[in-house]
């Protein structure tokens, strides 16, 4: 139950009494998050969302100065459930810096070792933490009508989850006592031995260089990871429709669901999984092995690609302040003027960011964040873009889908969808899954397509094995590649965090780390308003969102609103603050009493 | 015949805990990533779930209260526990788990570097240091999972701007729960998953009294986890022993010169692996950068240079373990061949003289009497 901190007040408005309620910190979730609303219960609705985060470790202060070369070391600690993606984004961009080309093997092995962790932190975040939201336990309690109507609706997919009605699955759901909630924790810790085997350790890995990896890639190396990618392709033929089922459901049963979590299609990719072949980590060809990746990289805008070149995203990137607890940089130093193909960067780019602290009181009228707005500049309207990320793979399917680059056997994008092909395994027999681009970018849209991209990764790994198997057959097994550490350099690298895009930035300077800023997806998900008064994502997302919970303010668990903010898998580790409506005019909408009061 | 009041024989054998339940409140609201909570998730020997859902013999009942693994949506409600054990109302002892490091609140004048949930009267964030005010003082034991609880850890190194410390550095070294535990221990960065559930489990028998007192080393780690160094339990150490090392990452061999701290730092990883016995460090071509350390990460970077003192002792290592790399290699290859009396000819020379295979051998046994059995002779040894 949240906490109702004024049980009553006036509203902006006449017409509307608002409830403050808030709900800090929010569980099952990653890092400190807060949530703090005003709902206006008499209409069903959210009137204004907060959000606000609790903690700052100040990473791109404490690597200044230090070894460029310990960099990836260091910025796996910024996240405790992603940390190899951190980790392995500061490879990419020391590769650039270094100007080292790991051999194809370590590649290869990266490549299997990123698919195991997108295999493993989307189940566990699904059906451990996104799961307990749609159990029978949380429905029952949010929505008794609900649940009644799931114990009469058979499962359309029962031949292949099992689960006879939607009731069933709920039930498996609940946290603990639930049979599919724990075989989906068993199967988070078979994908993470997948992971162990390719970078050593889960969650900060063990054998990851820049220059490749250190894992001795052998026959058994690949068995070992293999055996287990097929028990994970057979459990994905059971999920993929399971979760559609699930997710249908809500529609069907709440009509105006997809309101839950909505906002406008402004998504950005950043790509995953370097194709070798192609790849050379040299800035100047970033467009050709940007396009290259097995995720395309994209910046999508109402549904319309307006990028997929890696340089035009970079730099679009604006880090602007209005409500962080920091100074600005105006009067800093600029590290980088121009690109390696000669093009401006702005002072308000990550390369030329100087952070500076300050700690001060969270005043929601003033300065009360931790974490600053990462904006995209759209190079043709001029408009500082709130990308969000959909928790990741909502963006990257949509991104790879427009694109129509991909095609690997497993996996082909086809201009509008993106085709999943996984073989026969054990007990079922070969499967082809479509994601097809949805019609929002809501809630339940961002969980259906985190199935169906765990289906994709592991489409991704079977193409990956073969490469590497092929490459071990030819003798092509060394995994790293030597290098010196220029005096003075800058490197970027771009990267498919769980959750979303992610870059990290370098400017080495007598060898040593003259700065760095890595932004992580989180950041773009949950920022504040920025000076120029845009909102962030969940703001967004959530204000003005439909009410469908059937308890009232007294016993409000605030179900739809978690819904929707889990849907962007929250990662607060890298601190995160905002608030969104100060003095914004509330306006007065009559929402119709929706499906359940009908 | 049994009477009917006497419990089965099964039952016989077993006891009730001490304590009928014992909390877990765990928090990851320091300096962290969660990283040690999710590490936990992976733990096998014990899971979780075996922890929570009575699956080892003899335990009190288990609640687990953390925001990642929590039912509760949050806020209050996920917090109502917290503010009764801080006011030591919760009915059952409970151990206090703090993951993340310690930020020096008091170094500035005004806000917070990490916080959880909010105080009512000021509408300001608790600091987690509030907290462990709070609720130390009531705990039956407290534990600093991951490096960063226990010794400050990343966040915590040289130019950081919160002078973050670990646990021990912020309640101090000689600190006793009531019930008389030191701070426990439990580094690594993340935390080595079974490494954790299973110093839970091991105070869960303590507090059941079941066990005596979790045995410390100085450093107030498990004696029985970190007691041998990384590379007393390392699968590439017979490399360093032939003073064999590898020159460039990706090798087999031991990886010592290109920056494994291995030597030198406490840590089971290399007998354990990371999860179910899969993955770890050096065994697996990771340098061990001292992630369990008190002098981590600063002691150590930058971590892909030699450490000091492996220069000296892989050069001490080096005479002696070449010559016995190549006597071993000589061995090896006598090892390496079969018997000769392992063929397909029609003569048996195994040593044993049939008497009545019928074909002449008889002849040959009588022939070869007096002569040493072809299985002891030297010439076995000879290469083929």
């Amino acid at each position: 139950m949240a906490t109702v901190t004024v049980p009553e007040r006036e509203a902006p408005t006449k017409s509307r009494k608002l409830v403050e309620m808030s709900w800090d910190p929010i569980t099952r979730i990653v890092g400190s998050l807060g949530i703090y609303t005003k709902i206006d219960f008499a209409n069903k609705q959210v009137a204004e969302c907060y959000s606000t985060s609790s903690i700052f470790r100040g990473y791109s202060i404490f690597m200044k100065g230090k070894d460029p070369r310990d960099a990836h070391f260091i910025t796996s600690r910024i996240c405790g459930i992603c940390g190899d993606n951190h980790a392995t984004c500061a490879c990419y961009a020391q590769a650039m810096a270094f100007g080292v080309r790991p051999p194809n093997m370590g590649e290869w092995i990266i490549n299997l070792g990123e698919a195991a962790e997108y295999m493993f932190d989307h189940n566990i975040f699904q059906d451990n933490l996104v799961g307990v939201d749609y159990c029978e336990q949380m429905v029952k309690e949010t929505n008794p009508k609900v649940w009644e109507k799931a114990q009469k609706t058979a499962a359309p997919h029962a031949n292949l989850h099992r689960y006879r009605t939607i009731a069933d699955i709920m039930t498996a759901l609940n946290p603990f006592t639930g049979e599919f909630y724990r075989e989906a924790l068993v199967m988070s810790r078979l994908t993470r031995e997948m992971f162990c085997l390719m970078e050593g350790r889960h969650v900060h890995p063990s054998t990851l260089y820049p220059g490749g990896v250190g894992t001795v890639p052998t026959q058994q190396l690949f068995t070992d990871y293999l055996v287990r990618l097929m028990k994970y392709v057979e459990f994905m033929k059971k999920v993929v429709p399971l979760h559609d089922d699930l997710f249908d459901f809500f529609y069907e049963a709440l009509p105006g669901y997809e309101e839950v979590g909505r906002r406008r299609v402004l998504l950005g990719c950043w790509g995953s999984w370097q194709n070798p072949d192609v790849c050379d980590y040299d800035y100047r060809h970033m467009n050709e092995w940007g396009k290259a990746m097995y995720v395309t990289p994209g910046v999508i805008v109402d549904g319309k690609a307006v990028t997929n070149n890696l340089v035009d995203i970079n730099l679009g990137i604006r880090i602007l302040l209005g409500s962080s607890f920091y100074d600005d940089w105006e009067e800093e130093e600029m590290f980088v003027k121009v690109d390696p193909l000669g093009n401006p960067v702005d002072r308000r780019h990550p390369w030329n960011q100087t952070t500076t602290p300050r700690p001060q009181k969270r005043d929601f009228a003033g300065k009360y964040t931790w974490v600053m707005s990462p904006r995209w500049l759209h190079p043709q309207t001029g408009e500082y873009l709130a990308l969000d990320t959909g928790g990741g793979p909502i963006a990257r399917l949509w991104a790879t889908a427009l694109a129509g680059l991909v095609d690997i056997g497993y996996i082909k994008a086809t201009g509008q969808s993106v085709k999943i092909y996984l073989p026969k395994t054990a007990l079922l027999p070969e499967t082809e899954f479509e994601w097809k681009i949805p019609k929002w970018s809501n809630a339940i849209e961002r969980n259906r397509a985190r199935s169906y991209f765990q289906a994709y990764s592991a489409a991704a790994a079977l193409y990956f094995t073969e490469k590497a198997m092929k490459d071990l057959y030819e003798g092509s097994t060394r995994t790293w590649r030597d290098f010196k550490v220029p005096d003075e350099a800058i490197g970027c690298g771009f990267h498919e965090a769980v959750r979303g895009v992610l870059s990290h930035h370098v400017v080495i300077r007598n060898g040593k780390i003259a700065n760095y800023h890595p932004y992580p997806p989180t950041p773009w998900n949950a920022s504040p308003r920025d000076v120029y008064g845009t909102p962030g994502p969940y703001e967004d997302a959530v204000q003005n969102m439909p009410i469908f919970e059937e308890n009232g303010p007294d016993n409000f668990k605030g179900i739809d609103i978690m819904r929707a903010v889990r849907s962007f898998d929250p990662c607060l580790p890298c601190g995160v603050h905002m608030y969104s409506g100060a003095g914004k005019v509330l306006e007065v909408r009559h929402v119709p009493m929706f499906g359940v009061h009908a | 015949m049994v009477q009917a009041t006497e419990a089965p024989y099964g039952q016989k054998t077993q006891r009730e805990p001490a304590v009928k339940d014992v909390h877990i409140l765990w928090t990851p609201d320091g300096m962290s990533c969660d990283g040690d909570t999710v590490s936990v998730t992976a733990a096998t020997q014990p899971s979780i779930e075996d922890l929570l859902m009575g699956a080892i013999p003899g335990l009190p009942k288990v609640h687990l209260h953390n925001r990642v693994l929590a039912y509760s949506q949050g806020g209050e409600e996920f917090l109502r526990d917290w503010h009764t054990a801080a006011e030591d109302r919760l009915g059952a002892p409970f151990i206090l788990v703090v993951e993340g490091s310690i930020p020096n609140e008091q170094i500035k004048t005004e806000g917070y570097w990490a916080a959880m949930g909010n105080d009512p009267k000021t509408g300001q964030p608790i600091t987690l240091c509030e907290w462990i005010d709070r609720l130390a003082p009531k705990a039956f034991a407290v534990v600093a999972v991951g490096t960063c609880a226990a010794y400050g850890g990343i966040h915590a190194m040289a130019g950081n701007p919160t002078g973050s410390m670990g646990l021990a550095d912020y309640l101090g070294w000689n600190w006793r729960s009531k019930m008389g535990l030191p701070i426990i221990n439990v580094p690594g960065c993340p935390v080595q998953p079974d490494n954790m559930t299973e110093t839970l489990l091991y105070l869960l028998y303590q507090a059941a009294g079941l066990a005596p007192m979790i045995p410390l080393d100085e450093q107030l780690r498990p004696t029985w986890l970190f007691g041998k160094t990384v590379h007393e339990g390392c699968d590439r150490a017979g490399y360093y022993e032939q003073a064999d090392f590898a020159n460039e990452y990706g090798s087999p061999k031991c990886i010592v010169k290109l920056g494994c701290w291995g030597p030198v730092v406490n840590c089971n990883v290399t007998k354990r692996g990371w999860m179910a016995g899969i993955g770890g460090c050096p065994n697996v071509g990771g340098i061990c950068i001292a992630c369990t350390m008190p002098g981590f990460p600063d002691k150590f970077m930058p971590f892909m240079d030699e450490p000091p003192g492996a220069t000296l002792s892989s050069l001490l290592v080096g005479a002696y373990g070449k010559v016995i790399r190549s006597l071993r290699a000589l061995t090896n290859d006598k090892a390496n061949k079969e018997p000769k009396w392992r063929h397909h000819s029609r003569e048996l020379v195994t040593g044993y003289h049939p008497r009545n295979y019928g074909n002449g051998m008889e002849q040959s046994r009588q022939a070869a009497a007096g002569q040493a059995p072809i299985g002891t002779s030297k010439r076995m040894d000879q290469p083929r």
